[in-house]
């Protein structure tokens, strides 16, 4: 009589064993995990922290007012300053964007909002649009060195637009396209299909619909596009060392050479002996790009305020 | 179904009308009248093409790709495919299912018809922003905020602010797409009384899956339901009153008693 009631509270017995058992595995798992996750996170950010500390530790005692207001002086020891490489960053800058911003917008306003009326009747034309979009896909991976021999080949040769900002503009141009295209077909996509649907049915017209509606409610990112294009022209050496010369004179017009601060950071490095003055422009290099980051996060916050009130 | 003829007069006509999304057919013949300056409620089970239907009158269908029409809608006996679509979403407004207000001022929201139009003048941009917030029933609550973004309102007021949006464009037909069921039950309330006081200068005509709302809030209710091909027709169409209390139909009776649906 006893027997199968001791038996079922051997069992039951057990069975909560195994559940505890189970439970601490599982505990025990997830400290592992966590433990494991937390080392990866925490060596990420110090090898980071690192490299910056290691530049501006290095870099820093060079700046002063003087370096940074004085031009290039050249020579092995890479006399002066750094004064009109900032200058020919900011020309490169604005050049560059000027060219790219119009084209890479306009692109992915057709992609995202006008394609598709083609697409649905016309088979070729569908298939160029896919052929594009993929193209610009591939483009935002290539490496900047291909574009910088394409602008070499195309632009510094074969056009003899020669060593100048117009080449380098131009090379410019098409390596941030891809990411101008992106970033804004994102953004447009973003835009919920409720507004367009608003304001067509109100009677706006298509372009009053995309000038009025969406463009502005894309508008936080694409200005993030913009702004990391930005970060992209300041940063790139490569593409800008086979366009842009080399001249560390203040460029006069479009057709002069020049160098931007990156393009600097390298020469200094690779032709001079001047390495702290090569740290202290990588530090001012870090340090724009720092702001420009932060310009990401202002100007999104506004945004936001400005369009959802919250 | 035969053709149903109402008193008054006719707004809105569709004279066998059919639509397809691209081989499958969404409606198969409609015919029926919409009278003016009256409230007209489209009910039916969830995909019987209420909306579809709805969303013909303003010709909002064709953003979708693959859509095909045949047949005749006819607004003040004129046929409604044949005018150009921008000067045809004036004349009949919409209201959707979610409030959709724009990521812009409350102001800025409600003069986007006006100015889409080519309203340039700003006493006058401001007194149809007053006007149609008032007969939205929505001024004295945004008078002073209206510089703030139209998305930082509540749900109920958002639609209301859409309401306020559609009656700025001044249209003579106001299509509404499930207004209030994304909204409390006393914002529905409050969009109700809106509706009604609506109706003596526009006619509306309103898709609901709300038996009740129908029933107390519309003049003339049209039944949907769906053939065996999964397309829609129109089961039954007359007075609200004569359909909630004696259907014609069998099936209308086991709908809004909620034997299905």
């Amino acid at each position: 009589m006893n027997q199968p009631l001791t038996k079922q509270r051997e069992l039951i017995r057990l069975k909560k064993t195994s559940r505890e058992f189970k439970n601490k595995r599982r505990r025990f798992s997830q400290t592992i995990a966590f433990a494991i996750i937390w080392t990866l996170g925490i060596t990420a950010i110090a090898l980071l922290i690192w490299i910056i500390g290691y530049v501006f530790i290095k870099g820093f005692p060079t700046i002063n007012l003087e370096f940074l207001t004085t031009r290039p002086a050249g020579g092995f020891d890479g006399e002066g300053g750094i004064s009109t490489t900032i200058v020919t960053t900011i020309y490169l800058v604005v050049f560059t964007i000027i060219l790219a911003a119009p084209l890479g917008i306009g692109a992915a306003i057709y992609f995202i909002e006008y394609a598709n009326e083609i697409k649905n009747r016309n088979r070729f034309a569908a298939w160029l649009i896919k052929t594009a979009r993929t193209g610009v896909e591939i483009l935002a991976g290539v490496p900047s060195i291909i574009f910088g021999l394409f602008g070499f080949a195309v632009f510094v040769s074969y056009m003899k637009l020669g060593f100048s900002l117009l080449s380098a503009g131009l090379s410019g141009a098409c390596l941030v396209l891809p990411v101008i295209i992106r970033t804004t077909e994102e953004a447009l996509l973003a835009v919920p299909e409720s507004y367009r649907e608003g304001s067509l049915g109100l009677g706006a017209t298509k372009w009053q619909t995309v000038t009025g509606v969406v463009l502005p409610a894309a508008l936080p990112g694409i200005v993030t596009g913009i702004v990391l294009s930005v970060g992209r022209i300041i940063s790139e050496t490569a593409i800008f060392w086979v366009t842009l010369g080399g001249s560390y004179r203040l460029p006069q017009n479009l057709m002069s050479s020049g160098r931007s601060l990156a393009l600097h950071v390298y020469m200094l490095a690779t032709e001079t002996r001047a390495f702290d003055k090569a740290m202290g422009t990588s530090a001012i290099l870090i340090v724009i790009i720092m702001i420009l980051n932060l310009a990401i996060n202002v100007s999104s916050k506004y945004f936001q305020k400005r369009l959802i009130g919250k | 179904m035969r053709s149903t003829k109402l008193n008054g007069n006719s707004k809105i006509i569709a004279k066998s009308f059919n639509l397809f999304y691209g081989e499958f057919q969404a409606l198969k013949n409609i015919n029926v009248e919409i009278p003016q300056n009256a409230i007209t409620s489209i009910i039916g089970p969830s995909g019987c093409g209420k909306s579809t239907f709805l969303r013909s009158i303003n010709r909002m269908n064709e953003l979708i790709p693959g859509v095909r029409v045949d047949g005749d809608i006819l607004l003040d006996n004129e046929d409604i495919f044949a005018q150009d679509v921008v000067e045809l979403r004036k004349r009949v407004g919409m209201v959707f299912q979610r409030p959709n207000p724009f990521p812009k001022s409350i102001f800025d929201n409600v003069a986007y018809g006006p100015r889409a139009h080519g309203l340039k003048n700003k006493v006058l941009l401001e007194e149809i922003v007053e006007r149609s917030l008032t007969a939205a029933a929505l001024w004295d609550e945004v008078k002073d905020i209206l510089s703030r973004s139209g998305l930082a309102l509540s749900g109920g007021q958002q639609q209301r602010l859409c309401i306020a949006r559609a009656l700025a464009v001044e249209p003579q037909v106001i299509l509404m797409d499930e207004p209030a069921s994304a909204l409390d039950p006393i914002a529905t309330l409050k969009i109700e009384e809106l509706i009604q006081n609506l109706k003596k200068e526009y006619t509306i005509v309103i898709v609901t899956h709300n038996m009740q709302q129908a029933a107390r809030a519309s003049d003339y209710t049209m039944v949907f339901n769906m053939n065996p091909d999964r397309s829609g027709y129109i089961i039954e169409y007359g007075k609200t009153t004569q359909v909630f209390t004696n259907p014609r139909e069998k099936i209308t009776e086991d709908y809004i008693s909620g034997r299905f649906g």
